[in-house]
């Protein structure tokens, strides 16, 4: 069965921004050990609005505007985590992580590990990714592939608000590194046109949790599974209807969060409808893709009736001009392209 | 302030412990390495980044440490490690890769972790430093007494993350010191080549007390750590705390340091007899006691890297553990 979104007796439909900073708020209100760390998240409320209110409700001591020294504040976070705090930290765009890699993969993602245990890593990135908005090649990446090759690191790409806060609340509550990680052009932000309908949802008031590790699956379908997370489970979503439209019943798999992977989703949804698509905005190379297909590859490539079809980034820094970004990033209309792929295939 | 005989005492058994285990360590490391050096071989596999003539920098700080304060260290820790109370047991078999090890031998030298004394390693150069003022940071936010100091080579001055960190540490006032241990070597490159202003005269950039110890002397390096400590407890931010010394050896073992001048090599001093000879003359140690001290320590020594030989190796499958939480 898919999973219906509980309300909860709700009935208020928020932004992925507005739902992620409310699990945010619970949680500090709750626990005095977190707090928030970032570039303009005091003042200005985050780049991406993350943090709006939380100065004034928490505090400087709580709510810390850096200088723009990711190397350093993020050094800085992983000691205060080791050292019993519980820090959050802000980084508008991913792209940035070039300045930060160091401190992450080298010491935050492997101090747990090195140290047999002894020091965990309470530490939760909040991380905006993607493009389509021309913002061109050092402002539109994801490399959320990049991210998840390196061992210690927990990764959750929520795509839409209820997700978004039920993945914030299970980060904060995790003692190991984890990375929330939302697509800008899904978040709900002012300046990018009205909010995409199908990332804004009903939201409970109460706090909930959603496992790591656990794929949503947003509509069922027999003939084809359209495998995505992020801004393509809405691409999916649109391609989905429009394969309706011609007969096509496409199964929309949301994997939700990439470290771990809930490979047994994967598998059971391919088992049942034979054809696979994997949409990813991101880099084709060594990608989520891959590892997507890998999993039908290992397990049981016999499922497959046609073969599967990847959509991702072309191996190219993402251009600005508009016609050529649009070439090089996914959307609904490929999907439906490669959908009809794998049918005609077989 | 001047330490006083007590801890001279505890200073010059601590600069021998670190010594002897060095020692040790030396000579194991040969084993299964010859005739055909391989570094992945013999009891003890990997890069050795040994502390030979350091010792007066770790004592001369930990010395005014307690149970409430942090250390981090870099690549070459073993020093810093006893001088901090590290469990030398359990470090000796770590650094043997044996399933006793503090992290049960996922880690190795470079990466010496003991959270009952709140200390740690990295081995990528200045990368502990935002770790270590994190922990100053942890200290200051929770109310807690205590400071953090953070080990650095000179060549580590000129990471980006020693001017961030510096510069946050100043700006939050944070309980933390900075401690460049200047052994003139960066593998084999200078200060005098690499660094155009030095790290100590660089506190002035960061309106923070920074202090120059020449000498490689325990005494000196205690009476300028006192008033770092004091003044990181009292409040009033961070300090940089460069301190000479001297590598005795290669950067690891294996490195002849064909690159350094020959005359500069023969004239440098290996601290550990001349602070025994200064204890004796200045008598706070008879030479009875002395030898005692000597005994003791050896004894000490010789059983912890005999653990580390008699403990048992991890299974391989444990390396899929520990992970995550």
């Amino acid at each position: 069965m898919a999973q219906p979104a509980p309300t909860g007796g709700s009935d208020r439909t928020l932004t992925m921004a507005r739902a992620g900073r409310e699990a945010v708020i619970a949680e500090m209100r709750k626990n005095p050990n977190i707090f928030v760390i970032g570039e303009d998240v005091a003042k200005l409320g985050g780049v991406f609005g993350t943090t709006v209110g939380m100065a004034e409700e928490f505090g400087a001591q709580r709510v810390i505007d850096t200088p723009i020294s990711e190397t350093g504040f993020i050094g800085i976070a992983t000691g205060a985590a080791m050292a019993g705090m519980r820090p959050i930290i802000e980084i508008a765009f991913v792209d940035f992580i070039g300045v930060c890699f160091n401190q992450i993969f080298n010491f935050a993602a492997k101090t747990h590990y090195m140290s047999g245990g002894q020091f965990k890593m309470p530490l939760t990135m909040m991380i905006g990714y993607g493009g389509g908005y021309n913002d061109a090649a050092q402002h539109s990446q994801s490399l959320i592939g990049t991210l998840a090759h390196v061992p210690g690191i927990r990764i959750v790409t929520p795509a839409d608000a209820r997700d978004a806060k039920g993945l914030m609340h299970t980060c904060l509550r995790d003692d190991n590194l984890t990375i929330w990680m939302v697509h800008k052009r899904i978040w709900g932000l002012g300046w990018l046109g009205l909010p995409l309908k199908t990332a804004l949802s009903v939201v409970p008031e109460e706090e909930y949790t959603i496992p790591f590790g656990q794929a949503r699956i947003w509509r069922e379908g027999k003939d084809v599974t359209l495998v995505g997370y992020g801004i393509t489970t809405h691409h999916n979503l649109a391609a989905a209807d429009k394969l309706a439209a011609e007969g096509i019943s496409a199964e929309v798999l949301d994997l939700r969060s990439i470290v771990p992977l809930d490979r047994d989703a994967i598998m059971k949804s391919v088992s049942k409808t034979g054809r696979l698509v994997v949409v990813d905005e991101d880099y084709m190379n060594c990608g989520v893709t891959a590892e997507v297909l890998a999993v039908v590859a290992e397990r049981n490539p016999k499922a497959l009736q046609a073969p599967a079809v990847r959509i991702a980034n072309p191996d190219v820094p993402i251009p600005f001009s508009r016609p050529m970004e649009d070439f090089a990033l996914p959307d609904a209309d490929k999907v439906v392209a490669a959908a009809k792929q794998t049918l005609k295939a077989s | 302030m001047k330490p006083t005989p007590k801890q001279r005492i505890w200073m010059y058994e601590t600069m021998l412990k670190s010594r002897l285990f060095d020692d040790h360590l030396f000579n194991a490391y040969w084993e299964g390495k010859k005739p055909v050096f391989h570094m992945g071989k013999g009891p003890l596999p990997g890069e050795m980044h040994q502390s030979f003539g350091q010792e007066p920098t770790a004592v001369g700080v930990c010395a005014h440490l307690g149970k409430d304060d942090a250390v981090g260290a870099g690549h070459r820790p073993h020093h810093v490690a006893i001088a901090r109370g590290v469990n030398l047991k359990r470090m000796a078999a770590e650094i043997f890769g044996k399933k006793t090890g503090l992290s049960g031998g996922r880690g190795g030298h470079m990466h010496l972790y003991d959270n009952s004394v709140s200390f740690f390693c990295s081995g990528i150069i200045a990368e502990g430093m935002g770790p270590g003022a994190g922990m100053a940071l942890a200290r200051k936010m929770q109310g807690k007494p205590g400071i953090a100091v953070s080990y650095n080579g000179d060549g580590a001055v000129n990471q980006g993350a020693f001017h961030e960190v510096m510069n946050m540490a100043a700006l939050w006032k944070l309980p933390y010191i900075c401690v460049i241990e200047d052994n003139q070597y960066a593998v084999s490159v200078t200060p005098q080549e690499s660094t155009a202003v030095r790290a100590w005269k660089r506190a002035e950039a960061y309106a923070c007390p920074g202090e120059y110890v020449a000498g490689n002397d325990p005494d000196l390096i205690f009476e300028a750590a006192a008033r770092a400590v004091e003044h990181a407890r009292a409040g009033k931010g961070p300090s940089i705390l460069e301190l000479q010394t001297e590598r005795l050896h290669g950067h690891f073992i294996g490195d002849s340091a064909g690159y350094r001048p020959k005359d500069e090599v023969e004239a440098q001093k290996d601290p550990i007899p001349l602070y025994r000879k200064r204890l004796l003359d200045e008598k706070v140690l008879t030479a009875a006691d002395a030898d005692k001290l000597d005994a003791a320590v050896k004894k000490e020594v010789d059983e912890a890297i005999q653990f580390a030989r008699d403990s048992e190796y991890p299974q391989g499958t444990e390396a899929l553990e520990r992970v995550f939480a």
